[in-house]
């Protein structure tokens, strides 16, 4: 058992738990911001620079792939703002025109170029191939403490290790930038505190670690990740350390609990094989927030609470304060 | 070329023409219901239902797959999709109704977490011992190579019902998306347009998967409303500009994907429809790009030439090449740089002009900050006759005693 567990399952769980962390860290602001489906669109557009890079360069090397894909987003969100202020367009159409366009283009270049001999396909794009990062040199739980065992750990591990590491420091680094821009960017802007620029930076970060998470896990969990753990956060509690903590908690009990209900799940139902990791985490994410959503202890917030006040039989629970007669 | 063109005009055999035709019905029905959703400003609510479709298309397939050992009967997999989205979209309201997230939040969790449901749901078909599971892959980018006959005459039966329901139901929907209380006054149930609203897009939705795949079928929706925005103010011809456009984009993909392998059909339907955006955007005698363009170069003549005839005036000298260039078009100024007898009588008007303007805006404050002067606009344009010569009346009273 536990050599199986090392050898085939220890790298993909931390690899899906690292992604999963940063992914939500930087989605917590994108919430707050109400920019969840940034993260959405971001996603989208790595396949585009994905396959631009492999057209580019002819390998599937790493690097340039990531290249391509931060690139894409970027482009991807210049062109919506482009989009929402030449044309007058609501952002959520803007979004939805260009994340869809370059899809497109992604697939379609991807069905025009020769591609059989790598692996790149739309599938493998959207759910990723988590169970496929095994680990052949860790034998058991001393593999950890061999060098030479170590050395061959799947690449996206300390990739995403570093990721996590960046996206962490970005947020230490800017928090108070980031927190008085995500709920006053007028009052930011008069402090100095340069709310566009960072609001940027913050883009930039979603792109990175959309892409890095993207090549390990598939684009569907980085959505996930990017706003299924901090809307439940959102439910939990008012103030931003706390609301940090619950995040990561529930990133954290999303990709574990998920990884273990696909490999083993179908097995203890008296099924043979696994089912996808990818998915199951973000479904497992999704009850956490219906969880959340039932039963979390800041589920109204102002919106709901404002319309009970006035309607006190709208309310399942008895308001707060009393209400004030006009 | 030849295939292209033989397709174009329905002459590459009785599938790829029912395959084109019944894709423009459903991207004229897309891009009516589109329309009415953007005027609502829920476009991306589209997102969350086709992602949603992808358990309840798995879960019909797997069902029907263990009933019937073949689960690729095309009515089973809509009716799965339509109910899982139909829950989808459900929970999206759900949540903006019931908790503190707001609508891009509900949005995103719905369409992350179905879809992860579905690709679990897919890797459990993947499993099975059927054999037959070629078909359910296709619903993610949409192919309508090798599509039957009876699913193609499906897609297209249901796309024109569908249309026909936004047709009859286009007066409600319009009275919903611009005013909602006075929608209300006039007896219409704003609760029930608007679930049968969402109900059509979800039709559109599911019926459209099979031709545009499911994560681009969300494109169709939203790119042909948005390049018809370009084209007209007015809601109704907005409509039927947006479903011209959803038709023309549907077909021309249809027609290009079946001329050759490795063409997907959903990609081109929307590629199409982006460079239909693109040219609307460029276009546009509204608000594309090129007229804004030219209206900004015809305002800057305006402005050069006004500020050199003041400079005229004055007596000051003109460095400005560009403002040089415009006053020597006129026939204001000479090659040297020295002004003609029309370039004096222009300046003096300016000045004039300029007067006025100052008078009236320390005269009337209120009314001189609702015009559009920018310092250009001749105040004759601008302002009735009599006021006018009032206004010249009191300058000359003025200028008497200096």
């Amino acid at each position: 058992m536990s050599h199986d567990f090392v050898q085939l399952s220890l790298m993909p769980l931390l690899i899906g738990t690292l992604a999963s962390i940063a992914c939500a860290l930087l989605g917590n602001f994108l919430v707050l911001r109400r920019q969840s489906l940034i993260g959405d669109a971001v996603a989208h557009v790595a396949l585009p620079g994905i396959v631009g890079a492999f057209l580019f360069t002819g390998t599937i090397a790493a690097g340039p792939m990531m290249a391509g894909a931060a690139i894409a987003a970027v482009v991807a969100v210049a062109l919506i703002e482009l989009i929402r202020k030449v044309g007058k367009v609501e952002p959520g159409a803007a979004m939805g025109v260009v994340f869809t366009t370059l899809f497109a283009a992604g697939v379609l270049l991807l069905e025009q170029t020769d591609t059989s001999k790598v692996h790149l396909d739309v599938e493998h794009a959207l759910y990723g191939n988590l169970e496929s990062l095994i680990w052949l040199a860790g034998r058991d739980w001393s593999s950890l403490l061999d060098p030479q065992a170590l050395a061959q750990v799947p690449p996206q591990l300390p990739r995403l290790a570093i990721v996590l590491l960046v996206v962490a420091g970005f947020i230490a680094a800017f928090w108070k930038e980031l927190v008085i821009g995500t709920f006053d960017p007028a009052f930011a802007e008069s402090v100095g505190a340069r709310p566009g620029i960072v609001g940027f930076a913050l883009i930039v970060m979603v792109a990175v670690a959309a892409v890095a998470a993207f090549d390990a896990v598939g684009s569907i969990i980085v959505i996930a990740m990017f706003i299924c753990p901090p809307a439940a956060a959102r439910l939990m509690t008012d103030r931003m350390g706390p609301q940090i903590a619950w995040n990561v908690a529930f990133a954290i009990l999303s990709a574990v609990l998920g990884y273990v209900l696909a490999g083993y799940g179908p097995l203890w139902l008296g099924g043979r094989d696994s089912v996808s990791a990818a998915g199951m985490i973000a479904t497992v994410s999704g009850v956490i927030l219906g969880i959340a959503c039932l039963a979390g202890p800041k589920r109204h917030g102002v919106k709901v609470a404002a319309r009970t006040r006035r309607n006190p039989a709208l309310s399942e629970d008895t308001p707060s304060q009393p209400a004030t007669p006009r | 070329m030849d295939a292209f063109f033989s397709a174009l005009f329905l002459q590459a055999g009785y599938n790829t023409a029912l395959v084109s035709v019944g894709a423009a019905i459903l991207g004229g029905s897309a891009g009516a219901i589109g329309t009415f959703v953007l005027l609502r400003k829920r476009s991306l609510v589209s997102d969350a239902i086709s992602h949603a479709t992808l358990p309840g298309l798995a879960a019909a397939f797997i069902i029907m797959a263990w009933l019937t050992g073949d689960g690729r009967w095309v009515a089973g997999l809509m009716i799965g999709a339509a109910l899982s989205a139909g829950l989808g979209l459900f929970i999206v309201e759900w949540i903006v109704r019931r908790t503190r997230l707001a609508e891009d939040a509900a949005i995103g969790t719905v369409l992350s977490v179905f879809f992860g449901l579905g690709i679990v749901l897919l890797t459990v078909i993947q499993t099975l011992q059927t054999g037959r599971q070629a078909g359910i892959s296709s619903y993610l980018v949409g192919s309508t190579a090798g599509m039957l006959r009876s699913e193609a005459e499906t897609i297209a039966v249901a796309a024109f019902l569908t249309g026909l329901a936004i047709f009859l139901l286009r007066r409600p929907f319009m009275l919903v998306c611009f005013d909602q209380e006075y929608a209300a006054v006039r007896g219409i149930n704003v609760r029930a347009t608007d679930l049968a609203m969402m109900g059509l897009l979800l039709a559109v939705t599911v019926i459209g998967l099979k031709v545009a795949g499911l994560v681009l079928i969300v494109a169709l929706t939203i790119i042909p409303p948005v390049a018809a925005r370009f084209w007209t103010d007015r809601p109704e011809p907005m409509v039927v500009i947006a479903a011209l456009i959803g038709a023309v984009a549907a077909y021309l993909g249809a027609v290009v994907s079946s001329i050759d392998r490795g063409l997907p059909t959903g990609a081109l339907i929307v590629l199409v429809a982006f460079g239909l955006f693109l040219a609307s955007l460029l276009f546009s005698p509204r608000r594309g790009l090129l007229a804004g363009g030219i209206e900004r170069f015809l305002f800057q003549i305006q402005v050069h030439e006004r500020q050199g005839l003041l400079a005229l005036a004055r007596g000051e000298p003109i460095y400005d090449p560009f403002t040089l260039k415009v006053l020597r078009r006129k026939g204001y100024v000479r090659a040297d740089g020295v002004a003609t007898l029309e370039g004096r009588g222009a300046a003096a008007e300016a000045v004039h002009d300029e007067a006025r303007w100052a008078l009236y805006r320390s005269l009337y404050p209120e009314e001189a900050a609702g015009t559009t002067h920018q310092g250009v606009t001749p105040i004759k344009t601008v302002l009735p006759p009599d006021l006018v010569t009032d206004l010249d009346h009191r300058l000359s009273l003025r200028k008497v005693p200096s």
